[in-house]
């Protein structure tokens, strides 16, 4: 579909007149302008006081969930992992502990490098039991590597800090159960 | 054939006494990114340019390879950096074309609206650079200021402001809500005043406007044959805009609401000129797209096996929790035919275009990126040669030069 003249707007140079040619009406112009945006409501979010306004489904740092029981939800299936695009997070699998009825594998080291990951929300979308989520926490810091390295206690600890605050995420709908974590049918 | 060597060294008249030899950059303030310049000056006249790339070489295209198609855009979304979005849809867009799938209304429109905000974006931080570099800080705080409401858009799309990755084969992560519109019928009515603002700060601004009328001059046979896009070709009279030639996404439906902005310049200041009405008209898009936004479901049906599915059905029903585990199995994912495609959009800086060659695996085998920096930066030195020094950052800042999509 080839464009047509009336599909196109021809933009002009403005025109300065004897006026535009000096210096000061422009001056003038410009400093009306600003003095303006001096008595309009001040934009400056001042940080640390004032504590920003995020979405309820901002992207932060990872939260394992619990279930009913406290236990961690993971099934170690590898599906965050294999999904990650950064290849941040390393699991170890192994049997479930004697009477967890309910799944043969749990994850017997979860670790997610903080400062690998890059905050896609790939791995929440790949899990298929709503184990990890992405909390709206913003403000992670550390002062060595180590730190940043988050392992299976850290990342439950900070979904009781998430669940007290009441801050759950709302991208995965959090509270429903996968059908892993829901007991077997009974015989 | 073996390359050789560019001897970056010697330059066309180097046995002149006269001439001497400068390197700009690639820590400059005026090229923004890491660009460098071999510079062969007659006093301040540049005689000859020869820009060397590859400072920020981050070797995306090979990460293309190795990530799959929905993993890839979080790569796409660095290479331009201003506008993020626009790179994820033109890449989607071209997986889209090789799998041959169409994609829902509802998502059309929503892609439509994210497409023309990060235009606005990459355009208001293009203008406010270049009237920084050449002395005027006001525009660029009041040009900023407004970016920073469509980054509060974005973030409440799809939870990040910068690197949003909010597209998916087949859809987007997840849909919008209606406090999102809102936020964007906020922005279409407070903008048009940002945009009186910079233009009374510019438009008539005497030091401005001879800092760069007839700077930098491309004519329109120059701009055809050195292939320039989008802004660039379109302020050298080059009546081309892909949005209205080779309609994509909803634009045939909303052709009627924009007009193309073109100038018979050539200049940097037809080109700031260019910027700032494609604004205006992007504005227009997006009134328009939003009080046309349709509803229904933002992703392809389940039974397309194409996107990942919604929580509720993974969780709940057993051809939901099938097509998850399909989607994320390192050996199923995607099943695409052996093809090679060309998808291009018009994003901000020109058309910005990725050639996909498929092996019928669910990663690229090649995934080449057509990026509009990298063609431009190569015009650059055609248009500084014969002025000075001093227009270098009017040049560079009315081609907008992203490093990272240049040397990708």
């Amino acid at each position: 579909m080839p464009l047509t003249e009336s599909d196109v707007t021809w933009v002009q140079e403005p025109k300065l007149g004897l006026l535009g040619q000096l210096y000061l009406p422009a001056i003038a112009d410009g400093l009306m302008t600003t003095v303006g945006h001096m008595f309009k409501k001040k934009v400056t979010e001042l940080y640390p006081e004032q504590e920003p306004k995020l979405p309820p489904n901002y992207r932060g740092v990872h939260r394992l969930n619990r279930d009913s029981e406290g236990r961690t939800k993971c099934v170690a299936c590898y599906m965050c992992a294999t999904a990650c695009p950064a290849h941040c997070i390393d699991i170890v699998a192994a049997p479930a502990p004697e009477g967890w009825k309910d799944r043969e594998k749990y994850p017997e080291t979860f670790v997610i490098d903080e400062l690998r990951c890059i905050y896609c929300g790939m791995c929440e979308e790949a899990c298929p039991v709503d184990a990890i989520e992405l909390t709206t926490l913003y403000d992670l810091t550390g002062l060595s590597r180590e730190q940043m390295i988050f392992d299976k206690e850290k990342l439950l600890s900070v979904f009781d800090v998430t669940t007290k605050a009441g801050t759950d995420p709302v991208r995965t709908r959090s509270g429903e159960l996968g059908p892993a974590s829901e007991p077997p049918p009974a015989k | 054939m073996p390359l050789e060597a560019l001897d970056l060294s010697t330059e066309a008249g180097a046995d002149q006494e006269f001439l001497y030899t400068l390197n700009f950059g690639p820590q400059h303030p005026a090229t923004h990114t890491t660009l460098r310049l071999i510079l062969t000056l007659d006093g301040e006249t540049i005689v000859k340019a020869v820009p060397d790339i590859g400072y920020l070489h981050s070797g995306f295209e090979k990460l293309g390879e190795d990530l799959d198609f929905n993993q890839y855009v979080t790569i796409v979304d660095r290479m331009n950096y201003i506008s993020p979005v626009a790179n994820e849809i033109a890449w989607h867009h071209t997986v889209e074309k090789l799998l041959g799938i169409e994609i829902t209304p509802r998502c059309k429109y929503i892609r439509t609206i994210l497409a023309e905000l990060a235009r606005i974006s990459d355009h208001l931080l293009c203008v406010g650079a270049a009237a920084l570099d050449l002395g005027g800080l006001t525009a660029f705080l009041y040009a900023f200021n407004e970016r920073e409401k469509i980054y509060n858009i974005i973030e409440q799309a799809s939870g990040q402001r910068f690197h949003p990755s909010f597209t998916r084969v087949g859809g987007l992560m997840n849909d919008v809500t209606d406090d999102w519109v809102k936020l964007i019928r906020v922005f279409t009515n407070s903008f048009p005043k940002v945009h009186a603002d910079v233009v009374r700060l510019l438009n008539r601004n005497k030091i401005f406007i001879d800092r760069t009328k007839g700077i930098g001059t491309l004519t329109k046979e120059e701009a055809i044959n050195m292939s320039c896009t989008g802004p660039i070709a379109r302020s050298a009279g080059v009546v081309r805009d892909l949005r209205k030639d080779e309609p994509y996404l909803a634009y045939g439906e909303l052709a009627g609401s924009f007009k193309v902005a073109c100038s018979k310049g050539g200049d940097c200041l037809a080109r700031y000129l260019v910027r700032m009405e494609e604004m205006v008209q992007s504005v227009n898009i997006i009134k328009a797209a939003v009080e046309n936004l349709p509803s229904g479901p933002v992703n392809l049906h389940t039974e397309d096996k194409l996107n990942i599915p919604d929580k509720a059905a993974t969780y709940r029903s057993i051809e939901g929790l099938i097509q998850h585990f399909e989607l994320f199995m390192w050996n199923r994912r995607f099943e695409t035919p052996v093809n090679e495609v060309y998808g291009a959009h018009e994003t901000a800086n020109g058309e910005l275009g990725f050639y996909l060659v498929s092996d019928g695996s669910a990663k690229a085998w090649r995934a080449r990126t057509r990026p509009p920096s990298f063609i431009h930066f190569a015009i650059f030195p055609h248009l500084i040669e014969g002025h000075q020094i001093s227009d270098i950052p009017a040049v560079l800042g009315s081609l907008n030069i992203i490093a990272a999509e240049l040397d990708r």
